[in-house]
């Protein structure tokens, strides 16, 4: 069985598995790393989304295989730790508004939010409803309203 | 004036319970228990002794229209009558307490909710309290069932009696520890205190407050002046749980050996396996453990999800036709036209004005964002079961029945839901988890992929409402609506097998339509103003089991109400009336008014709008409550046509206000809350939402066809107004919000373009996508994911 070797939430990690079992399983079936949740498996509800090297990306479409071993995967598990902190400023914003009713996109909704506060910053600009239309993360629950206002806080203090 | 005249066993007023935990013993006086056990318990009633004068009194008038004197959540609560059972506060020596509350927890917010009342009577801070979800415990009868937002309205009281007599008995304890009287001595944050400062903690007074044998004891509740947390906002319990990706859902147990379990289904609804010719083959795929035949498809046992996709599409199964292979919308469209009920009222008067519409509302699936889940560990003697359920006890029933094992052999554990709405008041998933683990004798994690979910789920029906209204002389005269639907499974009853089963007593279905749909619907439909004489009626075709159907967030009201709010703008129009003063003068509430008055004075009615944009306004009342609803819509051809990859776009609600009255608001944050969801909701039923039926198949398939409301169609500006307490009653929340903003995005609609909608969602006619193959079942999994990343 092949091996793959990458880091996860600052710890390296190696896995025997299949060249194709795409990154989501291993995460959540072989590594028990829960927090990236399963609404769709083809990269369209992003509930799955994580950070690869500090970008927003969906493991449910991405084969193991792909993922070199100087990859740095990043799961909600992982996001405080990239600021040293219990907690990262997105996740105090989205305690601050009470953002969560199921819960289950919020783990994606975070990670593509820090992502998004990033990419608007490298392009010179201060996260805006634009940027935040572009979000393709679902929210079954309808928790929209306090996600946009719960990003533009989070990235004040990012 | 108040909206409900439901009868009550005592004088109307603010503090009057809306039901009792036990006989009420006058003003705020209950009777619960003290349970025998190593720390201190205290239990009351769950809806049991609510009581022979309030039945008695509980006749159904013919009119004013059911739902207004006695509505769905009445019936509900009465259900519960029979069953004297209790739920129970305990103290923990660690000076936390715990409720494992017999209801779902799917994002309503209501665990958050119970530990409110806990903390108010116990005087507990909030974080000190646990609030799990119960196992089915059979002996609830229609206890543990969760529908029709009734939660808050059945919890209210027996939460806050069996805290109350916690607080009690900690008093009692306390003043023999501190050599105190109890009338000395005051509980406070976790703490009962002395007036010359000595305190002791609930920790440490857990055992000693323990009772030594259960015993009928009589408690007083606050009175409503006396709330230092209920009406208070507060943020959910779990919300720490949700943001760091630590809170749990069914796919998240650490179940051993439950292995990652999917099943491959047919092209066409309810279609069945026939035969498969490459079981072997399947089984040896990498991954691979388990590969069996089970009455609705063929189960995959794999080490990952990823593989058992694999081996599901790489199954060659031959399939037998479903139950409506030759159906599509338009077959089911002109058999809905064929059955509806004729309107009476002649549609040509002297002398008077009509108005008249037909609606058409499309499927629509649940689509909770975590797909239907179960882990099943059966074995010989025993099973068990972890899931997601509304149903928990009917459950239990259906596991025991399928295993032909004792009641007390199945053990049910209700797991915190991924969203709800409607679909986990139906076992299936269970069912289906329970026949693979036996037939591969391991435990199994199964899980639905997304388009099982979409093409084998569960939809809202689809409906026709047609309605006719008269008027003449500044008065409307008539208005009838006529509501035909494909039959909606109510077999789930009450939650309680012996329920389920009434609703499919023979001829086939028609238990299910004259035992549930029927009164369902005038439990629960109305038409909020004064419009002379009224008439709505609901007719129902094809059987109940015919298409996989079931509520989808709130029962027949979405639609029911955005046809009559289509036709009051009409009215208004044709009255030369103001859409809002229309309403302010024939509202039928003065709750409603109110709501109604308070959205449109935070709204801005009436400000001016650029052409192609408009504001819309309505109203509903429901759940022992009342909303009123304001959106504004741009429908501008730069807005409509704005692209987005994978995407609709069309019309933009830009601005939504809405006003909410539940009598009394437990958590106005949360309720807020649930008022955001509700209007997502209704933009996506008005707009986006739907599925296409095609021979037999539902065409959407994830949520790139299926199109729910995204960040890119939700409002850019959302306000939810909480009007202060009104009855003093709570009323129900999760599917309030979604009427009055369906209504009014449609409203808004015909208004800024002129053209009033006549089916829904909106963009049914076209559709805007390329439906993925039926055979293999599962879109390939991705493996271009890194080309998007950002
Ligand atoms: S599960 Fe990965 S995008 Fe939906
Ligand atoms: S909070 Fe339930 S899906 Fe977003």
């Amino acid at each position: 069985m092949p091996t793959h070797t990458f880091k996860v939430n600052g710890k390296q990690v190696t896995v025997d598995i299949e060249d194709d079992v795409r990154l989501l399983w291993v995460l959540r079936d072989v590594l028990g790393i829960n927090g990236p949740k399963y609404g769709c498996g083809i990269n369209v509800c992003k509930a799955c989304t994580c950070h690869i090297n500090g970008k927003a990306f969906n493991p449910c479409s991405v084969r193991v295989a792909d993922v070199e071993p100087d990859d740095e995967i990043t799961t909600i598990e992982g996001l405080p730790g990239t600021v040293g902190a219990d907690l990262h400023p997105m996740q105090e914003a989205w305690l601050e508004r009470d953002v969560a009713q199921c819960g289950y996109c919020q783990p994606g909704q975070i990670m593509a939010a820090v992502a998004k506060v990033r990419q608007a910053r490298a392009a010179g600009r201060e996260i805006g409803d634009a940027d935040i239309d572009e979000i393709r993360n679902i929210c079954r629950c309808g928790t929209y309203a306090r996600i946009r206002e719960a990003i533009k806080d989070g990235a004040k203090k990012m | 004036m108040e909206q409900r005249r439901s009868p009550r066993s005592g004088p109307p007023g603010p503090d009057t319970p809306p039901e009792s935990p036990g006989p009420d013993l006058g003003r705020r006086r209950f009777l619960g228990y003290l349970v025998a056990a190593p720390t201190l318990a205290a239990a009351a009633h769950l809806g049991g002794s609510l009581a022979a004068p309030r039945e008695a009194g509980a006749v159904i008038p013919s009119l004013p229209e059911v739902q207004e004197v006695f509505d769905l959540n009445d019936l509900l609560t009465l259900a519960t009558k029979p069953t004297a059972n209790l739920i129970a506060v305990v103290l923990n020596p660690d000076g936390t307490a715990s409720f494992d509350m017999p209801r779902a927890e799917s994002g309503q917010g209501v665990t958050t909710m119970a530990a409110m009342l806990i903390a108010e009577e116990l005087e507990l801070p909030l974080d000190k309290i646990n609030v799990t979800l119960a196992d089915a415990r059979p002996e609830l009868m229609f206890n543990q069932f969760t529908a029709g937002s009734n939660t808050t309205i059945s919890m209210y009281n027996p939460i806050r009696v069996a805290a109350a007599i916690a607080r009690e008995q900690l008093l009692k304890a306390a003043a023999i520890q501190l050599g105190d009287t109890v009338t000395a001595l005051t509980p406070h944050l976790g703490f009962i205190e002395a007036a010359d400062g000595r305190r002791i903690s609930y920790g440490d007074l857990a055992e000693l407050a323990a009772a030594q044998k259960t015993e009928q004891v009589e408690v007083r509740i606050k009175e409503r002046s006396e709330f230092k947390i209920i009406g208070t906002p507060q943020n959910r319990i779990d919300a720490l749980d949700a943001v760091t990706g630590r809170k749990k859902f069914a796919m998240d147990l650490d179940v051993p050996d439950a292995l990652p379990t999917m099943i491959c289904r047919p092209p066409t609804i309810k279609g069945t396996p026939a035969s498969v010719a490459n079981l072997d083959a399947v089984r040896r795929l990498p991954g691979v453990t388990d590969v069996v035949p089970i009455a609705t498809g063929v189960a995959v046992r794999a080490k990952t999800f990823g593989q058992c996709i694999d081996a599901v599409n790489a199954l060659d199964v031959a399939w037998n036709p479903g139950t409506v292979d030759g159906e599509s919308d338009d077959t089911v469209l002109a058999r809905l036209k064929k059955a509806e009920i004729p309107l009476t009222v002649p549609a040509l008067k002297p002398l008077t004005g009509v108005v008249e519409g037909e609606f058409t509302f499309y499927w629509r699936n649940n689509a909770a964002l975590e797909p239907n889940t179960a882990v099943a560990d059966v074995r010989a003697d025993r099973a068990e079961i972890w899931a997601p359920l509304q149903s928990p006890i009917l459950c239990q029933e259906q596991v025991a029945a399928q295993l032909g094992l004792p009641l007390n052999a199945v053990t049910v554990h209700v797991v915190q839901a991924g969203g709800a709405f409607g679909r986990r008041m139906f076992n299936d998933v269970v069912l289906e988890a329970t026949e693979a683990s036996k037939k591969m004798g391991k435990p199994v994690k199964l899980m639905w992929h997304r388009t099982d979910e979409c093409r084998q789920g569960r939809m809202h029906p689809m409906c026709t409402s047609r309605i006719r209204a008269t008027y003449s002389g500044g008065n409307v005269l008539t208005f009838e609506q006529r509501h035909t639907s494909v039959a909606t499974d109510y077999t789930q009853g009450f939650g309680e097998i012996i329920t389920a089963l009434g609703a499919k007593i023979p001829p086939l279905g028609q238990g299910n339509e004259l035992g549930f749909s029927v009164p369902v619907f005038h439990l629960t439909v109305n038409v909020p103003y004064n419009f002379g004489a009224v008439t709505q009626l609901l007719n129902e075709v094809y059987t109940y089991d015919t298409f996989p159907t079931s509520s989808v967030r709130n029962l027949v009201n979405p639609d029911v109400r955005t046809a009559q709010e289509l036709i009051v703008d009409q009215l208004a129009a044709k009255m030369g009336k103001d859409p809002y003063t229309f309403r302010r003068q024939f509202v039928d509430d003065d709750r409603v008014r109110a709501v109604l008055d308070k959205a449109a004075e935070v709204g801005e009615w009436g400000r001016e709008m650029e052409p192609g944009t408009a504001q819309a306004i309505t109203v509903h009342k429901e759940y022992k409550g009342a909303t009123a609803t304001l959106v504004e819509i741009d429908c501008r051809p730069e807005t409509v046509n704005r692209k987005i990859r994978n995407a609709v776009t069309g019309p933009r609600v830009t601005k939504a206000v809405m006003a909410v009255d539940t009598g009394l608001p437990i958590n106005p944050r949360g309720l807020e809350a649930q008022m955001q969801g509700g209007i997502m909701d209704g933009i996506a039923q008005a707009l986006t939402s739907s599925l296409h039926l095609r021979d037999g198949t539902l065409l959407e398939g994830s949520w790139d066809d299926y199109f729910y409301t995204r960040h890119w169609n939700a409002p850019l500006e959302t306000k939810i107004i909480v009007m202060p307490p009104t009855t003093g009653e709570p009323g129900g929340a999760g599917e309030f919000g979604v009427p009055s903003a369906m209504a009014a995005v449609a409203c808004a609609y015909a208004r800024a373009t002129g053209t009033i909608p006549t089916s829904f969602p909106i963009n049914h006619g076209t559709l805007s996508f390329k439906p993925k193959a039926t055979v293999p079942p599962l879109p390939p999994s991705p493996t271009n994911g890194l080309e998007f990343a950002y």
